[in-house]
């Protein structure tokens, strides 16, 4: 058995899937952050001036890449397994001789693969807006990847869990909003009071979008090698859960 | 890892599954179909048919037993034995968005078949099936008949040694159905091991050379067609005649003229139809055609499952669909 084959598969199934729907998957995205570039960036940004030594836009532009790429990578996975599972086509996998570990990841490359594309999108639409500089491509690189891969695991996991389309939507609507909110994507987070500096500390979120700052504007709120260290654990955690429930069949099988 | 038995395709042994909430779907069941067999599964609604497809797939955990395909244990060996498998399931289960050549090309490649050779049998299997003028549609799109051949040729990609189908001409129109019996004994020519659930009894009369019959979770039959409708003690035949204006008697059988052009006679195991023709020739009687009355299968299907019932406490009871 060939497993490069059979996660190749699963990725073309999954990349052609949300290039199919590209005007659901691809162009929201566009609007959505240019709104926010237009109202936070240019009416509002204008207002509060410098923040971490940067203009207000350019500081927020890699926060919202990075919201654009958590969103996108989650909700791919989350909506593509779970109506894998719904039709029943997820079955075409779990007849066929393919190790699970295929199949988690070749919907989590899927997931990557859009969180990624939108965020190379973003990144262009932001370029009409403001000029965008590059401190260490490679901390850009990595914090995108793992990134996606940290939240597209977390919709893999939503969506063995999930027994209707709503349940897909709770987790993001409930908690990876408001963690995204809070995760310094408008603000820098020493701006709080200690106590909310410490709370947000155990954030996930605080450590993508601080890594992936530092990346493009030198600048960070937390220390590079934890911000890794936490998505590094994030990552194994997540990927032993995933791998743990559909060894069990939980939600896939009778 | 377990040691290949060549002598068969699939052997299921004390083969038990029970649901959550208690439902015991197969109460210990044992079966073996042979390598080349065209095998049909018959049972009632809820006897277990697709329960025992399901484990053998491995989408549904048994609770205990065991289940060896040509030889590899799923227990041990899962993916070898699904290896050897190809389903068609009883519900649509394909992308209803995808192409019919994206289906198939990526279930080819879930058994490893690269993407070049997938296509070139996806091409063979369409148009065997008469699918090929529909390859760039969306599945959707398909009549329930195209739907249930797609499936066939999805379960045809890795071309596997056995092929398992639930139910596949349920909902089909008579012609197409035909054309899928005829499509199933090439394959079967070629080797491949076929076992068929049906509702159509007919069907499996028809196609299958051993049978067994599940209800209740238990085999209540296991032989060869052969030997199953050999225990048929009576067969009743209707014959057309030409309108006559004298009543047709006959000695030695039981037969009812039912008006003046159809006779009903009931034939047991050892009468001869040729004394039926030989007693209506000399009274002058043409006979134009003649048909039996219930399927052969049909009847003795029911018998079973009554005998099996009657055992049972009165309060118990499943639906027959024949």
């Amino acid at each position: 058995m060939n497993n490069s084959i059979a996660l190749k598969s699963i990725l073309t199934k999954e990349i052609q899937r949300f290039t199919r729907i590209w005007v659901q998957t691809l162009v929201p995205p566009a609007i959505t952050i240019s709104l926010y570039f237009v109202i936070f960036g240019s009416l509002i940004g204008s207002r509060i001036g410098e923040m971490g030594g940067f203009d207000y836009m350019s500081f927020i532009v890699p926060g919202l890449i990075m919201m654009s790429v958590i969103t996108n990578s989650y909700s791919n996975v989350a909506s593509s397994f779970f109506s894998a599972k719904w039709q029943r086509n997820i079955e075409e996998m779990l007849v066929a001789p393919v190790p699970n570990w295929v199949i988690v990841a070749g919907y989590v490359g899927g997931g990557m693969a859009r969180g990624m594309l939108v965020g190379l999108i973003v990144t262009l639409v932001s370029l009409l807006f403001v000029d965008i500089q590059i401190h260490n491509i490679w901390v850009i690189i990595a914090t995108v990847t793992l990134t996606s891969a940290t939240f597209a695991l977390g919709g893999l996991i939503n969506a063995i869990f999930a027994g209707s389309f709503d349940d897909i939507s709770i987790i993001p609507t409930f908690i990876l909003t408001p963690l995204t909110y809070l995760g310094g994507v408008f603000y820098s987070i020493s701006l709080l009071p200690d106590f909310w500096q410490g709370v947000s500390q155990i954030n996930p979120i605080v450590y993508m979008v601080n890594a992936f700052r530092y990346g493009f504007l030198g600048i960070s709120d937390v220390n590079i090698t934890t911000a890794f260290i936490v998505i590094g654990v994030f990552i194994v955690t997540l990927f032993t859960i995933a791998m743990t429930l559909i060894s069990k069949g939980i939600g896939l099988r009778s | 890892m377990t040691t290949a038995s060549p002598e068969y395709a699939l052997e299921i042994s004390a083969l038990a599954k029970t649901y959550k909430g208690g439902f015991q779907a197969l109460k210990g069941i044992n079966l073996t179909v042979e390598q080349g067999d065209f095998f049909a599964l018959l049972g009632p609604n809820g006897a277990g048919k697709s329960t025992t497809i399901g484990v053998i797939t491995s989408l549904v955990n048994k609770t205990h037993g065991q289940v060896k395909v040509h030889g590899y244990d799923i227990d041990t060996d899962l993916e070898k034995a699904k290896s050897f498998i190809g389903l068609v399931p009883q519900e649509f289960n394909f992308n209803q968005f995808e192409s019919l050549l994206n289906i198939l090309v990526n279930q080819a490649g879930y058994y490893g078949v690269g993407r070049k050779l997938g296509f070139e049998r996806a091409e063979k299997y369409l148009k065997q099936l008469e699918l090929w003028d529909k390859r760039n549609v969306a599945a959707r799109t398909l009549s329930g008949g195209m739907k249930r051949r797609l499936m066939i040729a999805r379960a045809l990609m890795h071309e596997p040694k056995i092929l398992i189908l639930d139910e596949p001409t349920a909902g089909v129109d008579i012609e197409v159905r035909r054309g899928m019996w005829e499509f199933l004994q090439t394959l079967n020519k070629q080797g491949v091991t076929i076992i068929l659930t049906t509702h159509y009894l007919e069907e499996a009369e028809m196609l299958c050379r051993n049978i067994a019959i599940i209800d209740g979770g238990e085999i209540v039959e296991d032989t060869s067609m052969k030997s199953l409708l050999a225990q048929l003690d009576i067969e009743t035949f209707v014959l057309d005649l030409a309108p006559q204006a004298q009543p047709v008697t006959l000695a030695e059988v039981t037969a009812r003229q039912l008006d003046d052009h159809s006779l009903e006679v009931d034939l047991r195991k050892n009468d001869s139809l040729n004394q039926v023709f030989a007693q209506l020739s000399a009274q002058g009687v043409k006979v134009l055609s003649m048909r039996n009355k219930t399927n052969r299968l049909e009847a003795l299907f029911v018998n079973l499952i009554a005998n099996k019932k009657s055992t049972k406490q009165p309060n118990q009871s499943s639906t027959v669909e024949a």
